[in-house]
């Protein structure tokens, strides 16, 4: 996991830079218990992700199956995704 | 909790079965719950505001109704007090919400997986056609076991149908990969939904079969490190896909209070430490997740497919609120209106009317005089000019009470009337000047009660509920979620900070709705400290109104730069680190006015009825005081620091005191008392900021314990006198 994750570098972002309109694809969620939080969500690593705005200070609001979910800015910095 | 399952115990002697609706938030349970037991209950828009569990009797049934959830789990409080009913209910009626298959199935595939009998209600299956959606119902139930009617709750479309199948709710299917992991707990003696919650690494769950759990791996894997290393072949397979690699382990010691459990946990995992490290291994709540999420979102490409169709008003809406260039202006917008309606016309008109009329000059006066009429009392009356100065006082002793000298008392009335006076009546009976006195519990008491808290309490919970039925509430949060992270918490905190704005002790207990400790303690002490209330924030306005405005922009200056001061500060001091926000933004709906009014009504009610004994009892000690002459004490021992400090009138000290029973009586005191527009500065600063009621302080100290209740509670002494000093020093 670590060796792949040097491998996808270049491509890999932070949630916290993609933009409004964008689709994405979660590749690694940081461990803890917002992880689980996420799953329940359907937000998983793998899965497509539309980026509906993003909020000055980074609180960036995405869509997944219809549902429309708020995630604060020190939690989009942590997740990597890849633009599509 | 304990009432939870004392109640539970007393249903098994009766042996009536139990129901639990379940589902995830703002899927309209409350309507399945108010259809089946005809007892009304509160539909909140806002994932969890409140942990109180209704239940009733349906037939030979009892129902509960739970919190919404997303998972059977222990993240909150919500979550607890569902996993609880959940665990011990024989039949599960889960609300579904069609138009959101793939968040809700998650919660519904888990509660099959804990083997519990599930009837699914398919609520919202008219709104799927907004969505240009259509699901397969027949499919559905295939795929899950279980029976799946559709139903419209606000249309109670479709609940005959569940009412006669509820006998047939039945144990769904199991997804395989689950059935797999269920497998290695298969030799436990408890309850599937256990075993489930377990492998969940449920802290709760551990605890509580810490002792089992214990002697079920050391007989499962016979103490040898070798079975360790070389897991079942399942899970080595696994392993080998970097799903056990390096994986997070919390720590295990549980923040259980019970001490005996907790100790037998700790003794267990200490001495065997092998045995932690095989129970991190096998017990793997994101693994366990993981699996179901792909199982849900296999099933709901199955059954969901699109039609044609175009975007929904609601959603546009949504939107135009959730994106800053709209959504900031509408939020100073509402903000602004919201303000209207309570600052302006309920704190301004309709307490002006309620207070000052029926309150102060009808109810309070006339029964006053009514006393007065037979017993001996002193009757003074303060004739004022137009600037509100004194120019004349005139007193009587009816020694016998004002019958015996009607005309004498009429006279004094007279002038009353004419003038803008005050006419004031001193009992010489000590104990009639505690029922009927100033502070009197049947006339200060009363009036403040019933005319100027109950109008502001009303309006400020009926702003509320549309707030939060209309779904604008979660958005609001995720708009100030960045705000508020400069202070160590996430956007969730809006409610308990407007909550605040209505009623300290309200709000200090919804501080619970936050994810970590060292939010709850930073909020709490927002709250205690910079947060004005209602009742309070009623006088305040009215202080400010007789000032000018210049006053009033300096004091919300200066307490807002306190509260982001304090706020900072304790973000920068205590340990750890505050939860990120994750919300669910419910699609924005027109409020139904009956369950806006249902709720406001409840609410207050609610309220009144908790914090009513509290105004009583301050009342009291007020009155006992006034009498004793400890009063007279507590002024002389203020009387230096606010004369000399913050260089207000002595009989400012009287407010103070009285700031000691309830913050806004003591702002009440301020209303009689000569003061400058800098004066009334220093006054409500040092209010504001000043030690809460007696009733948000017996709270913050339930919720906070005493420790950090002593440390919250003197500094928010410390500073009020501080704070109001320093403005007194450069105004003054």
């Amino acid at each position: 996991m670590f060796r792949g994750e040097i491998k996808n570098k270049s491509k890999n972002i932070f949630l916290s830079s993609a933009n409004p309109k964008d689709l994405v694809v979660i590749k690694s969620i940081p461990k803890g218990n917002y992880k689980s939080q996420l799953l329940r969500f359907g937000i998983f690593e793998g899965q497509v992700v539309e980026i509906l705005s993003k909020l000055p200070g980074g609180t960036l609001v995405i869509r997944i199956n219809r549902q429309e979910i708020a995630l604060g800015a020190n939690l989009t910095k942590k997740i990597l995704i890849e633009k599509l | 909790m304990n009432k939870l399952s004392n109640d539970q115990n007393h249903t098994k002697k009766d042996k009536k079965l139990q129901i639990a609706l379940v589902g995830n938030p703002n899927v309209g349970k409350s309507i399945f719950f108010n259809y089946l037991t005809n007892i009304y209950v509160e539909v909140s828009n806002f994932p969890g505001t409140t942990v109180e569990i209704y239940h009733g009797t349906y037939k030979n049934y009892i129902v509960y109704d739970t919190p919404g959830i997303y998972s059977v789990s222990s993240f909150n409080d919500e979550e607890k007090v569902a996993k609880d009913i959940i665990v011990n209910s024989d039949i599960i009626i889960n609300v579904v919400d069609a138009t959101h298959l793939e968040r809700d199935l998650f919660l519904t595939t888990q509660l099959i997986e804990m083997g519990k009998k599930i009837i699914i209600a398919l609520n919202m299956y008219d709104e799927l056609k907004k969505y240009n959606l259509k699901i397969d119902v027949k499919k559905l139930s295939l795929i899950l076991g279980v029976p799946v009617i559709p139903t419209v709750a606000p249309e109670k479309k479709g609940f005959k149908e569940l009412e006669e199948k509820i006998s047939e709710a039945t144990n769904g299917i199991i997804n395989k990969e689950i059935l797999k992991e269920l497998e290695l707990l298969k030799e436990l003696e408890i309850p599937t939904a256990e075993k489930l919650l377990i492998l969940e690494e449920d802290k709760p769950t551990i605890v509580k079969y810490a002792e089992k759990l214990n002697d079920f791996f050391i007989g499962k894997f016979h103490f040898d490190s070798h079975s360790f290393k070389r897991p079942k072949k399942h899970l080595r397979r696994r392993h080998h896909h970097g799903f056990n690699k390096h994986r997070y382990y919390g720590n295990y010691i549980p923040e259980n209070k019970d001490e005996e459990l907790t100790s037998n946990f700790q003794r267990g995992f200490h001495k065997k430490h092998f045995l932690k490290k095989i129970m991190r291994h096998y017990l793997n709540r994101d693994r366990i997740y993981l699996l179901r999420r792909l199982y849900v979102n296999s099933i709901t490409t199955k059954v969901i497919s699109p039609i044609k169709g175009k975007e929904s008003i609601s959603k546009i809406i949504g939107n135009l609120i959730i994106k800053p260039q709209t959504g900031i202006p509408i939020s100073i917008f509402i903000l602004y209106l919201i303000y209207l309606f309570i600052g302006v016309f309920i704190a301004g008109d309709v307490v002006k009317f309620t207070e000052g009329k029926i309150g102060n000059n009808i109810f309070e006066y006339n029964l006053k005089k009514y006393i007065a009429y037979s017993s001996s009392t002193l009757v003074t009356v303060k004739v004022k000019n137009e600037n509100d100065s004194i120019i004349k006082v005139n007193s009587h002793f009816f020694e016998y009470g004002i019958k015996n000298e009607i005309d004498k008392f009429h006279s004094l009335e007279n002038e009353k009337k004419i003038t803008n006076s005050e006419i004031k009546f001193t009992y010489s009976n000590p104990i009639l000047t505690i029922l009927f006195g100033d502070f009197g519990i049947l006339t200060m008491t009363i009036t403040y009660i019933l005319f100027l808290l109950l109008p502001l309490v009303i309006g400020f919970y009926f702003m509320l509920s549309i707030l939060e039925d209309s779904g604008y509430l979660p958005r609001l949060a995720t708009l100030v979620d960045k705000l508020l992270s400069y202070i160590g918490l996430n956007g969730r905190a809006i409610i308990p900070i407007i909550l605040g704005f209505g009623c300290v002790t309200m709000a200090t207990i919804t501080t619970r709705i936050l994810g970590s400790k060292r939010e709850r303690t930073i909020a709490t002490t927002i709250l205690q400290l910079a947060i004005p209330c209602s009742a309070q924030l009623g006088v305040i306005a009215t202080l400010l109104a007789s000032v000018n405005s210049k006053v009033t922009i300096i004091y919300i200056i200066i307490i807002f730069i306190f509260l982001t001061l304090t706020g900072t500060i304790l973000n920068k001091f205590i340990k750890g680190e505050s939860t990120p926000l994750i919300i669910d933004l419910p699609p924005m709906r027109l409020p139904r006015p009956i369950n806006v009014f249902k709720k406001t009504y409840y609410r207050s009610y609610g309220f009144m009825k908790e914090a009513s004994p509290w105004f009583f009892f301050g009342a009291l000690i007020i009155s006992i005081m006034q009498i004793t002459g400890a009063l007279d004490i507590a002024i002389k021992i203020l009387n230096p620091l606010v004369v000399k400090w913050l260089k207000l009138p002595e009989h400012t000290a009287i407010a103070f005191v009285m700031g000691l029973v309830r913050r806004d009586f003591g702002a009440a005191g301020l209303y009689g008392l000569p003061l400058s527009s800098y004066q009334v500065l220093v006054a409500i600063i040092t209010l504001t900021l000043f030690v809460p009621c007696v009733t948000s302080l017996i709270v913050m100290f339930k919720e906070r314990g005493p420790k950090e209740g002593i440390i919250i509670w003197f500094s928010s002494l410390t500073f009020a006198f501080f704070i109001g000093g320093i403005i007194a020093q450069i105004f003054l």
